[in-house]
């Protein structure tokens, strides 16, 4: 999938969704006119509620400030403390009452350090370490998401770390953080991030010698052949010929 | 060691290797050669009647002495955060009631809130609709906190609180099958509101639940409480202070049996929960006993929550107004669960073209949700249940990541067993309450 839309970025910008567009946009704007077809219907035909299966993107963008909340806290605490704030963080988005901070991947260990060690931020908690693979948006599609809780403060901002496919190389964190270790662990077994410096980077989920990592975007579901009487189940999108 | 029939051994390039099946420890070991092999690897696990599901346990041991714990996961993984990504978001709640099996509403709504923050409508989400979220999600608390102490009691040796753990949950999964139509993997809380109102019926059970569990939780409490093979079993066993809980990620009741009062029902809360009038209960001694004493009086709390709950249901809607979201279907809990009503059903069979088509274009397709991402975290029974969900605009979820307090907190085990009994790995590890459903997913 290609996406010649600006990979710059923030609040997220409605892009023309493809695959089936006459669903029902409850907030969605619908971006192509409907006009041909009895419901609008100007794809496949398709109305089995899988679109055709196409994925869209989005871009972010940064946000303008102020960010509002303690958001704003945040970013200057994080300012002054870490003295490469400038060509660690690529951006800052605040989309929904959250914050997300887009961390350049080498300086991921770092930037984390800071924000659990310094007075001002004191992020005690990681709460949660995760993938997600934005296939065809941008060469860098594995995203490493990172969600830190401050107990002091009450304080939630999420990390972002984007690698690519050919050089998924980031450190790991568990040095500041060692409840990241399962969490890195799953992450490498269903994306294929590999977290530089983690103790036993091995798979966690699925079996040693699966070949493969599930949660990638370019992974079928099912397409494994099941082992009964020679039975063998398509994946979803090759199922029924809705294409 | 010879002439065994419970442990039988083999030569293997790692050295001896014994499979006991049962019978008398002395005999596997004083099949060891107690100079040249002083530590002996046992593998508990998978398939053990005390490691609360498919859990598998490497213990490296020095006599009974505990020197080494790796825990093994993954054998209940199902996939469910990929199936999530092929279907839409309403039928999200079906995949996500299956994770951590024992607090299905907990997953349904962790997910609804993640769902409605992403479409920008948590304010629409009607006050009816809330207040049986927070009552089915206080029930699940006691239901799932009951049957930890149910199991646990059982793995230390206390047969007859299993018994009465079960008895008393399965009167919880009555009344759930009252308002949901089933007793497990409900799909109750969607997207929007949730899916039935609760029948009246339903209220009164609920309401003698309220006046019936006090009294159990006494008799649970003049049985265990008291009792030195109890206090034995739990005391000072499997210690881990705050410290130890922060930096492993452990929440939940292990956190606060530590000392620390972090329970996001009040720190952050969701729900209306800062409405509700309840005390988050702690211990200081970061121990087995510690988590009994806060699980059970967090079964007290949650049942003052349940009270403040049924007396402020008033009548109103279930689901949000907007008819792009809301499910168009009034549903009807029939015999085999829950389905489309036989009125609804006539309607847009009989009388509504336009009916007929919104209905079918939301129920295969779906709504679509701005694209975005958005984290939710809720207290579940066992700790921080993080819900995170992205969106790219489409009709289905680009991505949805559970943070499961089964996942997190297992990690906490080594630390908890190692340098201690053998035993007390079995306490130590239920003392987690490790659900492996949510934990492998």
């Amino acid at each position: 999938m290609t996406d010649d839309k600006p990979t710059t970025g923030g609040v997220p910008v409605p892009v023309t969704p493809a695959g089936a567009t006459s669903g029902a946009p409850a907030e969605f704007p619908p971006a192509a006119p409907a006009g041909r077809g009895m419901f609008g219907n100007q794809g496949t035909g398709d109305t089995s509620g899988f679109g055709g299966l196409v994925r869209r993107h989005h871009t972010v963008e940064d946000s303008p400030r102020p960010y509002g909340g303690y958001f704003d806290e945040v970013r200057d605490a994080l300012e002054e403390a870490y003295p490469a704030f400038g060509e660690a963080i690529e951006k800052v988005v605040v989309d929904r009452g959250e914050l997300t901070l887009h961390i350049r991947p080498e300086r991921i260990a770092e930037v984390c350090q800071v924000m659990r060690d310094d007075p001002a931020l004191r992020f005690e908690l990681c709460s949660s370490v995760s993938g997600v693979d934005y296939l065809g948006a941008d060469a860098r599609r594995l995203h490493v998401v990172y969600q830190l809780t401050s107990m002091t403060y009450r304080r939630q901002v999420r990390l972002e770390a984007a690698v690519s496919v050919e050089e998924p190389h980031l450190p790991s964190v568990t040095s500041v953080y060692p409840t990241a270790d399962w969490q890195e662990r799953e992450t490498y077994d269903m994306f294929g991030v590999i977290f530089d410096g983690h103790p036993a980077l091995t798979r966690i989920l699925m079996p040693d010698d699966w070949e493969g990592h599930p949660q990638r975007k370019d992974y079928p579901l099912g397409g494994v052949p099941v082992e009964y009487k020679g039975a063998e189940i398509p994946p979803p999108d090759k199922r029924r010929s809705y294409q | 060691m010879t002439g065994s029939n419970y442990a039988t051994e083999r030569e293997t390039t790692e050295g001896r290797v014994f499979t006991v099946t049962g019978g008398d420890w002395d005999d596997v070991v004083s099949g060891v050669d107690p100079i040249n092999e002083g530590r002996i690897v046992v593998n508990m696990g998978p398939q053990h009647p005390s490691t609360h599901g498919v859990l598998r346990l490497i213990l490296e041991l020095e006599g009974e002495t505990v020197r080494e714990v790796r825990s093994v996961v993954g054998y209940l993984h199902t996939g469910i955060e990929k199936n999530l990504e092929f279907r839409n978001w309403v039928q999200g709640s079906t995949f996500v009631t299956r994770m951590d099996y024992l607090s299905p509403l907990f997953n349904e709504t962790g997910y609804a809130l993640a769902v409605e923050k992403l479409l920008g409508i948590e304010e629409q989400i009607t006050e009816r609709a809330t207040t049986i979220r927070v009552l089915m999600m206080e029930l699940n608390r006691i239901s799932s906190h009951l049957v930890w102490l149910a199991t646990t009691a059982m793995e230390l040796g206390a047969i007859n609180m299993m018994l009465y753990g079960f008895r008393e949950r399965e009167y919880i999964l009555e009344i759930f099958e009252l308002i949901t139509g089933l007793r497990m993997n409900h799909a109750y809380v969607r997207p929007g509101g949730v899916a039935q109102d609760v029948p009246d019926e339903a209220i009164v059970k609920i309401r003698d639940f309220l006046k019936l569990m006090p009294k159990r939780l006494k008799e649970y409490e003049d049985l265990l409480s008291g009792q030195p093979i109890w206090l034995e079993r739990t005391q000072n066993v499997a210690v881990l202070d705050v410290t130890g809980c922060l930096a492993l990620g452990v929440t939940g009741p292990v956190l606060r049996s530590a000392g620390l009062a972090w329970d996001l029902r009040k720190t952050m809360p969701y729900c209306g929960y800062e409405t509700y009038e309840f005390d988050v209960p702690t211990h200081t001694d970061g121990d087995v006993w510690g988590r009994y004493l806060v699980r059970n009086a967090e079964i007290r709390e949650s049942l003052k929550i349940i009270e403040q709950a049924v007396d402020r249901l008033k009548p109103g809607p279930v689901m949000v107004d907007d008819k792009k979201i809301a499910w168009p279907a009034q549903l009807a809990i029939g015999v085999d669960g829950m389905g489309n009503s036989l009125e609804h059903v006539a309607k847009i069979m009989g009388q509504s073209m336009e009916s007929l088509i919104h209905h079918f274009k939301l129920v295969t397709e779906g709504f679509r949700v701005p694209p975005g991402q958005v984290y939710v975290g809720i207290e579940s029974p066992r700790g921080e249940l993080g819900v995170h969900a992205v969106s790219d605009g489409g009709t289905r979820p680009y991505r949805v990541h559970y943070r499961e307090p089964s996942f997190v907190n297992l990690q906490a085990l080594p630390a908890m067993a190692e340098g201690g009994l053998i035993a007390d790995v079995i306490a130590g590890g239920a003392s987690l309450d490790p659900v492996m459903g949510g934990c492998d997913r």
